[in-house]
Formats: structure tokens, C-alpha cells, sequence
């Protein structure tokens, strides 16, 4: 007879030393797992309660300035530091660490309406309702001792007065060229007091500017006229117009998928187009209840950021029609810019009560080096959390998000409205011939038509 | 024709030894895959199919991995004569001196018949013997760690493992039989008002079948005051139930000496086994069965994989001593019983799980391990609610059912439900002569009219549709009176 029977030694399952690590024996077999699902639901609630429960996302207000602040910009080789212009045309540097002013740039005498930074990070570009651009050179000093904390004012390097007012200015990615906007797309070098070269389309005034970032020649603009222009620098016409129904405020492009833009309009909803196929809307998202005023790409190119009139902060993913998050205090009033920090862990705000503000992007995110025992719990709560996040418990939790009481009244209403709208229009349809009322897709219909 | 040929070339084609294997993970997959893939061509929605099929593709990697891991069973008892002719002795002979230790038998004659239970490490063993004999042996060491006598046997008591008394649970009364389930961190118990001792938990669903001295045995849990099922299974009272650790097999033994398989998925019988009336039974890890009986304890085994168990091994006691509870114990070939005069641990090859998980059950735990894995399972403690008799449907959503109408009977029942609630109304007493037995009359009259008001509305509605209907169809075949007469009836030649 042939027998064996299981004989453990003990020196085979435990350590040598108390300094050796335990030993760990796997079988995944589901038999030693009974109710493993059970398990799991449980885990999933009490990780949707518990990121609740660390759901912390104002970081601090950055104070300073003394009129609301019409814009920002990022430094592209700077993480910790960011421009912002106000309504009065002080232009500062922010050390985000500190929270504190790190250098101004006065000179402005209306409105900042433009703020961006070339790619090295070393110029600062600024125009506003003055006629004027200026250009600052960005000390680097400066940025780099943030604890210097010398509000020194800056000389700027260079004035260029122009005939009307500008509205915007952006800067080339890798290249030294930037265009203004205002009453028409002009594109300037940094030596030069003229700009280089002009685009005209239409009379009405052009109100915003972003350079693609994959593509350095391209760059799109929004106008008063209620259309996106695509202009190409290469070519010395404009490339395409696409005619909406509502003015776009701000367009951002998605930095992973170059050929893609989201457009922040007025009718509160924020489009995602293609750029080569404009005929159609590749997403609508809507959760904003009054105008998006500013959109900000994150640099993983998975979600954005919107700030809206509506007092509120949404963080949107870069393909789903609703939003992931909403951020809004009481002391923040109308947002007029935002930005997505370069780590994309950050979020800045810009509003109408002169003050900029940190919040965190994830809001239950610990902040800080982790252990890799810590980065694999959270991993596995997340991932535990998704899998059941579609039931009705766990999703109660992780939908729940407290509104400012004028915000969920104007969702409710704005529901009602949409609500009765579709109903008049299924019953139009139900009551005329099959077919001879068409129902325009949502991607379309906020488009007019699209000129060459 | 040579684009084909070119294909069909292309193809890979495995080493004969790399088949096997592959064809051995094959069959070990489906244990970690856990049933079978979602549908995804049935879904339209391009973006949930795109994201489903990558979730779909990342389990079959993990089950690959899960199955790699596994070591294989590598414990076997040939048998040139027949297996359950070998004894003990035999057996001791041919493993090493660790395993033999496992064979001893332990007689504590005063203290009556000893029952026991393990952790589910197997790590420490709990004995109790009827007259108070409590002690807790951990059994890697065979050290006893407490011993008390405890003077009151009646309620259920809690104690530490300092053998202080922590709780005394007066509430049910004199308890019989006690189960812990330890996921949910519920102490299920048996008095006697439930006239039997026939208790036993499922570890896979967490239900707690009783059996009943009428045969039958019903399955509870603890959120709903009716049993989930009632299964006839003996023509005699129910001695002992058992269940398998995959949680569809169950074991029952009835008086009229028969041993019973059941399949719980489908409440049917898998197998009778004549001949045996055991008094305790118990599954292994492994899915070997024990029963004991009197003084004998019979092994039984499924080899074929088919659910026909067959004689495996035996073991008599001492001749006299009576088996009153066998135990496998878990993660070791070991076979535990508890007789009237103490108890008797052999040893029976192949019925333990060679590879256990140090997540799961840990035989070799420090005690730094032990803390955290209590705190840990307290954090994963299910509610109650979570005991049902399919566990998988945890976790998956109701399927859409499309509201029917009611029927006519139940529209009927309604009307006279509302009609009875409106006829319990006392109406009140007037004075003064207004108190008029045919005014009283009316009113009630006039409340149940009331009430039966909405239902013969809705009828009315019905009716109305219907007659319109009828009327709609009727106006295409009546001609006026004048032209009735040119109406050509079909029997004309």
C-alpha cells in the first residue's frame, strides 16, 4: 500500500529570524471562500462611506488680489507656480506651496484679459483692455526661493500698443510665436512690436485663443458670433468655422488626444468636438445651471475642469456626459477661470471674490508619499468601490453630493423644463405622420451649420 | 485557395507535452472563473461592451494566474487489498513519527461524553465533556492551553481564553446544540422547544438546517420568520445532517439506517447509502464523508468524482464507547472523535487541504497575525441579511418585470378589502333623538357606496373602451334599414 499524508514541517511555514518577513501561502481556490461576494459588498460600502468620509477638497484661498481675477496662467516648467490677472490689472505669481504672492508685474491700467507663458517658462505675455500686450520676463530666481517672498514689482521687458482692446492672448507650444485676439486673430513674435500676421473672418469680436498642443500650427478660436474658428498658421487663410447657437467662452484641447477640443458655451453644457469632423459633437456634458465660463484640460487627458457663473467648480471625465464632482463654497462667487495643475492632482479656481483657490482633484486623496501598503488599499477600495458601484446602496453613497440650495433649485427647474419639452415633442410625434418629425440628435443640435 | 492553405500553416501548433499541460489548465481554469463569461454581443452600447470586454479579459488572466499557483492534490492511499481493510497500526507504520503523533486516543472516564469543535485554522481544538470538562488544546503542540469545570450546564455560557466567564445568554433558555457563524458573527442555538438536536449551519450560504423527527428537514435564516425550505427526506426521525464544503451537497441520516446525499440546487436525492445509522456525520475539506456510528466510524469516499460514495476506511473504538460527534480536521489528514469516554483522533489520508491560504486560515499564525486577522474580519462582518439560500445573487441586479394589470379576482379582492375596512368604522353616537336606527342605516350605506366608487369607475372605463371597440367594428357591417334589403346573404345559391 501506497500512503502519504500531509505533514507539515514547521520550519518550511515560518520565518528563520524576527527580522525575516513572514511567509504568505496563496490558494485562490473559491471552495476556501465561502460568501465572497457578501465579502466584497461589504468592503465596497465601506469604502464608498469611508472616501466620504475623507472627502476634504479645499485645500486654501490664495489672497492678494483686490478686484475679481479675469485669468491665469500655468508655467509650463514650473510646477508650483501660477500667474493670475485681475480686473484691475494687477498680474501676480503664486507659489501654490505657500499660498503666497511671489512676485507682481504692475502695469496694466484696465482689465487683464490675456495671461499666458511661453514654453521655456521664462516670459510672461499679458494683454488686456488697455490696447496693450505686454511682455514680462518671469524671474527665475524667484520662483525657484519661493520663500524670498519679495513682492517685488517687475519692470516689463516690452509694451506693444495696439488699436483696440484684447480679449485673449496664447502662446505656441514649442515654438516663440503667440496671438492676441480682440477685434481680430493677430499672431506676434516676441522681438517683434507688429504682429507678424493678421486673420480676419467676420466683424464680430473673437474672444478667445488656444494653441493646439500636439500640433503647434493649429489653433482654434471662439467669437462673439457664436462660432469656433480652426485657423492653421501655415496656411494664410482660416481653416474652418463651426456656427452654434450659443457663444463659446473657452476652449480647451485634450493634451493625450491633440485632436480633440472641448468648447465651455453659454448654454451651460461644454461640447467635445473632433476637429476634423465638426458636423457633429463627439460629447455634450451638461450638469453646469448657468454659463461655463473657463475649461481646463488635466494633463492625463481623462477628465477636465470647468468653472461656471453658477458658482461652482465640475470636474468632468473627458467622455461622459455628466460630472464626476462638484466644488462650491459660500465665499466663492461667480468662477471666471480655472486651472488643472500640471501634476493633475490640483485644481486652482479663480472667482469674483478676488480670491484663487487650491482644491484637490480626487477629493479623498491622501496627499503626500505613500507606502506601497497604503497605495495598494486605496487601489483595492477603488476598485472594489466600482465594481459595485451600480447598486442601489453603494450607489446612493457614492452619487451623494451636497448643492448649494440656488443650484438644486435651478437643476429641478431645468429638469422640469427639459422633462415638458420632451413630452410635448414625443406627443407632437405621436400624433403626426410616422416620420415626418425628425428628433435632431443632442451632438448636433446646438449646431447651426459648419462653413468652410 | 492558397490564402486558406496559408491560414490554416499559420496556425500554432504545440509540442505534444505543451498540449497537455495546456489542456490540464483548462480544466483547472474553470474552478477560479467562477461561473460563466457575461454576453456581450447582446449589448448595444458600444462603450459599456468596450469596457466589459476588457474586465472580462483581465479575469481570465487572474484565473490563469490563480491556477498556476495551484500545487495539486499529492495525497494518495493505493490500496493493493481494499482501503478500508487498513487499519490504523498498518498505517502508522508508514508515515514518518510527526503524522503518527496524530493518532492517540485520550480517555477522561468521570466527565462524560465529550463533544469538540475546531477553529477553522485547525490550529486549536474545544472540548466539553456533558458533566462540565471544558479545555482547549492547541493541537500543533498538543498543549493543553485551559482547562475549567464549570459548574452550570444549562445556559449557553461565553468564556475568554482565560476561561473567565464573559457572558451567560439566559435568554433562549436551556440551550441543546450551539453553531457560530464566523463570518457574520452570529451564535445560532437550539432549545428544547424545537424538540430536536439536529442542528447544523451550511458554511457556504450561512443557513441553518434542522431536522425534524417526522423526516423532514427545514432550512432558516434569520431575517424571515417562515423556513426557506422544507425537504422530506427520511421516513424516520432525522439523526445527523452534514453538509459539503461546496455548499450544494448535504448529508442526512435517518433512523431507518440509511445515509442520504442530497444535491441542494436541485432538492434532489444524489445517492442512498443502506446500512448505516450514524449518529453524527461530517464532510472533510476534501469532500470525504464520516459517519459514526455506536463504536464504528465509516469513511466514505467519491473518487470518481461523481457524487457515488463508497467505502473509504473504518475505525472501531473500544468496544462499548460510544461515537457521540466526529470532526475532520481542517487543513490536516486527521479525523477527530468524540466519544463517551473521551476522544480518539486517526489518521485518514487524503481527506485534508494540503495548500491553505494565510489570508484565509493560517494553521501556523503568530499572534501579531491573529489580532489583525480579527480586526480585519470584524471590519468585513456581514449583516444578516447576506444568509440566503443562493449567495451568488448578491451583488447582481432584479431583472426588469413588466407591471401586469390586475385580474379580475384581485380587482375583486380589493373591493372587498376596502369595503370590510370601511364597514369596522364606528360612526358616532348621537343624543337628543337623532340617534335614528334608519338614519344609522343610511349612512353606513352611503360609506360603502363610497368606497366601491373608484373600483366601478375604473370598470365603467373598461366597459366604455370595450363597447367602442365593439361599436368601431360593429358600424362597418351595419348598413341602414333601406339598404338592408340588398344585403346578399351568403346561403343563395
Amino acid at each position: 500500500m501506497k500512503v502519504k499524508v500531509i505533514s507539515r514541517s514547521t520550519d518550511e511555514f515560518t520565518r528563520e529570524r524576527s527580522q525575516d518577513l513572514q511567509r504568505v501561502f496563496r490558494n485562490f481556490d473559491p471552495k476556501l471562500r465561502p460568501q465572497e461576494k457578501a465579502v466584497e459588498y461589504v468592503r465596497a460600502l465601506n469604502a464608498a462611506k469611508l472616501e466620504k468620509i475623507f472627502a476634504r477638497p479645499f485645500i486654501g484661498a490664495m489672497d492678494g488680489h483686490i478686484d475679481a481675477i479675469s485669468c491665469m496662467a500655468k508655467n509650463p516648467n514650473f510646477l508650483k507656480g501660477i500667474f493670475s490677472g485681475s480686473m484691475d490689472g494687477d498680474i501676480r505669481l503664486w507659489d501654490i506651496a505657500s499660498r503666497k504672492t511671489v512676485c507682481q508685474f504692475p502695469g496694466h491700467q484696465g482689465a487683464v484679459r490675456g495671461l499666458t507663458a511661453s514654453t521655456d517658462g521664462s516670459t510672461l505675455i499679458s494683454c488686456g483692455t488697455d490696447c496693450t500686450v505686454r511682455i514680462w520676463s518671469v524671474p527665475v530666481a524667484a520662483t525657484l526661493e519661493s520663500d524670498h517672498a519679495s513682492n517685488k514689482p517687475i519692470e516689463a521687458n516690452a509694451v506693444y500698443v495696439g488699436k483696440n482692446a484684447y480679449w485673449a492672448v496664447d502662446h505656441q507650444w514649442g515654438g516663440d510665436l503667440f496671438a492676441t485676439t480682440g477685434a481680430r486673430v493677430e499672431i506676434w513674435n516676441h522681438n517683434r512690436s507688429q504682429p507678424v500676421n493678421t486673420f480676419e473672418w467676420g466683424t464680430d469680436t473673437v474672444i478667445s485663443v488656444r494653441f493646439n498642443p500636439g500640433e503647434p500650427n493649429l489653433l482654434a478660436t471662439s467669437a462673439s458670433d457664436r462660432s469656433i474658428a480652426l485657423y492653421d498658421l501655415r496656411m494664410s487663410t482660416p481653416a474652418r468655422k463651426l456656427i452654434m447657437q450659443t457663444r463659446t467662452n473657452s476652449i480647451a484641447w485634450n493634451p493625450m488626444e491633440p485632436l480633440n477640443f472641448t468648447a465651455a458655451n453659454e448654454d451651460c453644457s461644454c461640447y467635445s468636438y473632433d476637429a476634423r469632423k465638426l458636423d457633429e459633437a463627439k460629447c455634450v456634458h451638461k450638469d453646469h445651471v448657468s454659463a461655463v465660463m473657463d475649461i481646463d484640460y488635466s494633463p492625463t487627458g481623462r477628465e477636465f475642469v470647468t468653472g461656471s457663473y453658477d458658482r461652482t467648480v465640475r470636474i468632468f471625465p473627458y467622455n461622459g456626459g455628466h460630472s464626476r464632482e462638484i466644488y462650491h463654497t459660500k465665499r466663492m462667487q461667480r468662477v471666471f477661470c480655472v486651472k488643472f495643475s500640471s501634476d493633475a492632482s490640483y485644481i486652482i479656481s479663480g472667482s469674483d471674490d478676488t480670491n484663487l483657490r487650491l482644491w484637490k482633484a480626487k477629493a479623498s486623496e491622501q496627499m503626500g508619499v505613500l507606502l506601497p501598503r497604503e497605495q495598494k488599499k486605496h487601489e483595492y477600495q477603488e476598485a472594489v468601490k466600482n465594481r459595485y458601484k451600480h447598486l442601489p446602496e453603494v450607489k446612493r453613497i457614492v452619487r451623494h453630493r451636497h448643492l448649494p440650495r440656488p443650484i438644486y433649485k435651478a437643476k429641478e427647474l431645468r429638469r422640469t423644463v427639459i422633462d415638458a419639452e420632451k413630452k410635448k415633442e414625443e406627443r407632437r410625434k405621436a400624433h403626426s405622420t410616422p416620420g415626418s418629425i425628425v428628433t435632431e440628435s443632442v451632438r448636433k443640435r446646438r449646431i447651426i451649420r459648419e462653413v468652410e | 485557395m492558397g490564402l486558406e492553405e496559408e491560414a490554416g500553416g499559420s496556425a500554432k501548433i504545440l509540442p505534444p507535452t505543451e498540449q497537455e499541460l495546456s489542456a490540464e489548465l483548462d480544466t483547472k481554469l474553470q474552478k477560479y472563473l467562477r461561473g460563466e463569461g457575461a454576453d456581450l454581443e447582446a449589448l448595444k452600447d458600444k462603450k459599456l461592451k468596450g469596457q466589459l470586454f476588457v474586465r472580462e479579459k483581465l479575469y481570465g488572466n487572474s484565473a490563469k494566474a490563480a491556477a498556476k499557483f495551484e500545487k495539486g492534490g499529492y495525497l494518495e492511499a493505493e490500496g493493493v487489498e481494499k482501503t478500508w481493510r487498513i487499519k490504523q497500526d498498518q498505517l502508522t507504520r508508514e508515515v514518518d513519527i510527526l503524522s503518527s503523533r496524530n493518532q492517540y486516543d485520550i480517555v477522561l472516564k468521570d466527565l462524560g461524553p465529550y463533544t469538540l469543535d475546531f477553529t477553522p485554522s485547525g490550529r486549536y481544538m474545544a472540548t466539553a465533556g456533558r458533566k462540565g470538562h471544558v479545555a482547549i488544546v492547541d493541537m500543533k503542540s498538543m498543549e493543553l492551553i485551559r482547562e475549567m469545570q464549570v459548574k452550570e450546564t444549562v445556559y449557553p455560557y461565553i468564556y475568554n481564553r482565560d476561561g473567565i466567564e464573559l457572558h451567560c445568554l439566559k435568554e433562549h433558555g436551556a440551550v441543546s446544540r450551539l453553531q457560530f457563524l464566523k463570518n457574520h458573527f452570529l451564535l445560532a442555538s437550539i432549545n428544547k422547544f424545537g424538540r430536536t438536536e439536529t442542528m447544523q449551519i451550511n458554511p457556504y450560504n450561512g443557513v441553518v438546517a434542522v431536522g425534524h423527527s417526522a423526516g423532514t428537514v427545514s432550512m432558516w435564516k434569520p431575517t424571515s420568520a417562515a423556513p426557506l425550505v422544507k425537504m422530506l427526506c427520511h421516513h424516520g426521525p432525522i439523526s445527523a445532517l452534514a453538509f459539503h464544503p461546496n455548499g450544494h451537497l448535504m448529508a442526512s441520516c435517518g433512523r431507518e439506517k440509511k445515509i442520504k446525499i442530497w444535491d441542494l440546487r436541485k432538492f434532489e436525492v444524489v445517492q442512498t447509502i443502506p446500512g448505516h445509522h450514524a449518529k453524527t456525520l461530517d464532510f472533510s475539506q476534501k469532500g470525504l464523508l464520516a459517519a459514526g456510528t455506536g463504536s464504528y466510524a465509516q469513511v466514505l469516499g467519491d473518487f470518481s468524482g461523481t457524487q457515488n460514495y463508497s467505502r473509504y476506511m473504518g475505525h472501531s473504538i473500544a468496544k462499548g464507547y460510544q461515537i457521540g460527534k466526529v470532526s475532520f480536521r481542517p487543513y490536516e489528514d486527521v479525523l477527530v472523535m468524540g466519544h463517551s469516554m473521551g476522544w480518539s483522533s486517526i489518521l485518514i489520508p487524503g481527506s485534508g487541504e494540503p495548500n491553505f491560504d494565510t489570508w484565509v486560515a493560517n494553521p501556523f499564525e503568530t499572534s501579531e497575525q491573529r489580532r489583525e486577522k480579527e480586526i480585519h474580519s470584524l471590519l468585513d462582518k456581514l449583516p444578516p441579511e447576506t444568509i440566503m439560500l443562493d449567495p451568488s445573487k448578491i451583488g447582481t441586479l432584479r431583472p426588469y418585470k413588466k407591471r401586469e394589470k390586475p385580474t379580475k379576482e384581485e380587482i375583486e379582492a380589493e373591493k372587498e378589502a376596502a369595503v370590510e375596512s370601511v364597514k369596522d368604522i364606528a360612526l358616532k353616537k348621537k343624543t337628543k333623538g337623532r340617534n335614528k336606527t334608519s338614519k344609522r342605516v343610511m349612512k353606513r350605506k352611503v360609506l360603502i357606496d363610497k368606497a366601491k366608487k373608484p373600483f366601478l369607475e375604473k370598470q365603467m372605463l373598461e366597459e366604455g373602451k370595450v363597447a367602442g371597440k365593439k361599436r368601431n367594428l360593429g358600424e362597418e357591417t351595419e348598413l341602414p334599414a333601406s339598404l338592408k334589403r340588398f344585403v346578399r346573404k351568403k346561403a343563395a345559391v
